[in-house]
């Protein structure tokens, strides 16, 4: 199954208008897409309360992974959206 | 007809009328009762269509607002919207509770995992609460509680703000907020002070208001007027044109009227104000709260990440004074890594500077970070530290601070210990900062997260002045600046009392400041001096800003 390993670059951790956009995004894929800690859980990346209740901080890793047709490119997006860093695009 | 004002605490200067619109309750749950089987399909068809009426409620409202609202109604939206949490409730529909109960159940989960992440996570939680009162009172045909939404300009009335209604709050809706709790350092008044509206808070006898009832707000005096005359509202508004008028025309550094300076500067506390803060017209800032830095976190942030952070702020501000203020971990701000979990009475406990004995690897890191990030920009920076009691714990402070290359460095006076001695304080800093919020805290033995003490806590207490009058002199015998950066600097008749005192700098909300300007410059110092003998004299809070207002002729 596609996955992507990607570390946290919103200094406010998964949460807010970060975990928003993720959330937004997620239920805009073709595909299923789950996200958790290495090893954990997985939950659905379209859930704002189970992204949320992560408690996902800055420069935490997480996981994504889907299946399917489009999964890598599902996968590329949401990864990208959470490296960025969402909190200083605001602040700017 | 038209009786005595009612009563509270005026926050937020200027008057306002309009009809009444009140925020409708939460609902009460009722009792339990038995889901039949048969019935288990109707209850989980009503759990969930009250989930969907809460998130198109919400989605409508994010639509028509813009900025940081739409983004919090968006947020909710999707909360409320969440399948997880509709499973989650019709899971427990299937167990036999009731749909009140099944959401009820579902969100208290999401809740408890919340809660459990902690920091900006564990502050979701009341929205949940607001989402969950709002799904259970449609199962149960009630108005959905939170801002009403009369379809006219009205004065907000209810027992108090909840964090997540200041974001939704819709300024060209809300002529005044009148709310039954809360006191002057509560949500609803530091909203007020941003917005700019009118605010009285502790008024109890504000729950006799009803819908629609026409209403006169004054937030100078802290009276609220049912059914006002015409000719009394047509004198408010003359008076609050002028203010207004006044606000706006005045610019630059604060003067009173005779030329004594007094430095209007800004309070930060998170990466998201710096803009609107670095755009006020102020002398720069009086407040740099840095826990924003620390919150939310296993550890510690480390050099670089500081640094980075300070270099922003000061290169939005070059040319400006930056005050910072050290880490205040402790009492209402607990971080793992620097407060102990178990003390009975943190607010009493190792909190704000006295953390550095334990842990001073933090406040070294820390003051390291500043230096560097001040050497590269061209901020004036100053820093102090929150929680001095003793003259040697400034002292100890600033001679690390000095080894750091900070050349300014102050002490915060918010235990009355420190106020009474600032002499000595002085003797050993470059400045002293008055935190009028905790002061008042401690010098009256109230909580400031009481609404029920918050007469004890409020900023005209002519105890808590008389502190700030003796810091003031110290200072000044000293040649020292004095500012103070409690919400009293934001209150334009207070802000005469104040400097009048003895005080040389005012730190407030950015949204404050042209109030507070436009005040000190109807005034020669001799006459601040005069209404702050005034306030020193009354016996009591109340007495001491109606003797100021009055002699001040409600010119302010």
């Amino acid at each position: 199954m596609p996955e992507r390993n990607v570390v946290i670059g919103s200094s406010s951790g998964l949460h807010a208008r970060p975990a928003s956009l993720f959330v937004q995004a997620a239920g805009r894929q073709p595909v299923a897409v789950t996200v958790g800690r290495p090893g954990e859980r997985a939950v659905d990346a379209r859930s704002m309360l189970s992204v949320l209740a992560l408690g996902a901080k800055h420069g935490e890793t997480l996981v994504l992974a889907a299946e399917g047709e489009g999964a890598d490119a599902a996968l590329d997006e949401l990864a990208a959206l959470v490296a960025a860093d969402h909190d200083a695009t605001e602040s700017a | 007809m038209t009786g005595a004002p009612l009563r509270g605490i005026g926050v937020g200067g200027g008057t306002a009328s309009g009809p009444v619109a009140r925020m409708a309750p939460p609902p009460a749950l009722p009792a339990p009762r038995e889901v039949a089987a048969g019935e288990l399909p109707a209850e989980t068809a009503a759990a969930r269509a009250a989930l969907t009426a809460v998130a198109e409620d919400l989605g409508r409202r994010a639509a028509a607002a813009d900025g940081e609202a739409a983004d919090v109604l968006t947020a909710l939206g999707m909360m409320a919207a969440d399948p997880a949490l509709a499973d989650s409730a019709e899971a427990h529909v299937r167990q036999g509770q009731d749909a009140p109960h099944a959401l009820t159940e579902a969100f208290a989960g999401f809740a408890a995992t919340l809660r459990a992440a902690g920091g900006y996570f564990a502050e979701r939680v009341p929205d949940l609460e607001d989402l969950r009162d709002r799904a259970v009172a449609h199962t149960l045909g009630l108005p959905m509680p939170g801002l009403p939404d009369p379809g006219h300009p009205y004065v907000l009335v209810g027992a108090d703000l909840a964090p997540a209604d200041t974001a939704l709050l819709d300024p060209a809706q809300v002529l005044a907020l009148v709310t039954e709790e809360g006191g002057p350092t509560s949500h609803t008044a530091i909203l007020a002070k941003i917005l700019g509206l009118p605010a009285v808070v502790a008024c109890p006898e504000a729950v006799s208001l009803a819908d629609g009832t026409p209403v006169l707000v004054d937030g100078t005096a802290g009276t609220v007027l049912a059914d006002p005359s015409p000719g009394q509202v047509a004198d408010a508004a003359a008076r609050e044109e002028r203010r207004r008028r006044a606000a706006a025309a005045s610019s630059g550094p604060g003067r009173t009227a005779d030329g004594h300076p007094v430095r209007l500067m800004v309070n930060l506390g998170a990466p998201h104000e710096l803009a609107a803060a670095a755009r006020a017209d102020s002398e720069g800032v009086g407040l740099f709260r840095t826990e924003f830095l620390y919150l939310d976190r296993a550890s510690a942030p480390g050099a670089e990440e500081q640094r980075e952070a300070y270099r922003q702020v000061f290169e939005a501000f070059a040319g400006r004074r930056v005050v910072v203020r050290t880490l205040d971990a402790g009492a209402d701000k607990p971080l793992p890594f620097a407060t102990a979990a178990d003390e009975p009475n943190p607010a009493l406990g190792v909190r704000g500077l006295r953390t550095a004995v334990r842990h001073p690897g933090l406040l070294d890191t820390q003051l390291a970070a500043v230096a560097e990030a001040a050497r590269s920009t061209g901020a004036d920076v100053w820093v102090m530290a929150p929680m001095v009691s003793v003259p040697a714990e400034a002292r100890a402070f600033a001679e690390r601070a000095r080894a750091h290359g900070l050349p300014t460095v102050g002490a915060m006076v918010e235990v009355p210990a420190a106020a009474l001695r600032a002499g000595q304080l002085a003797e050993v800093c470059d400045f002293l900062s008055i935190g009028t919020n905790d002061l008042a805290q401690y010098a009256f033995a109230a909580d400031r997260m009481l609404g029920s003490l918050a007469e004890l806590l409020d900023p005209w207490q002519p105890a808590l002045l008389e502190l700030v009058r003796q810091t003031a002199e110290a200072g000044a015998a000293h040649g020292r600046p004095v500012g103070v950066c409690g919400e009293a600097a934001a209150d334009p008749l207070l802000a005469l009392v104040l400097t009048g005192l003895g005080v040389t700098s005012l730190s407030a909300a950015p949204g404050c400041l042209p109030a507070v300007r436009a005040a000190l410059a109807t005034r020669t110092l001799q006459e601040c001096r005069t209404l702050a003998g005034l306030a020193l004299a009354a016996p009591d809070a109340v007495a001491a800003r109606t003797a100021v207002a009055e002699a001040a002729g409600g010119t302010v």
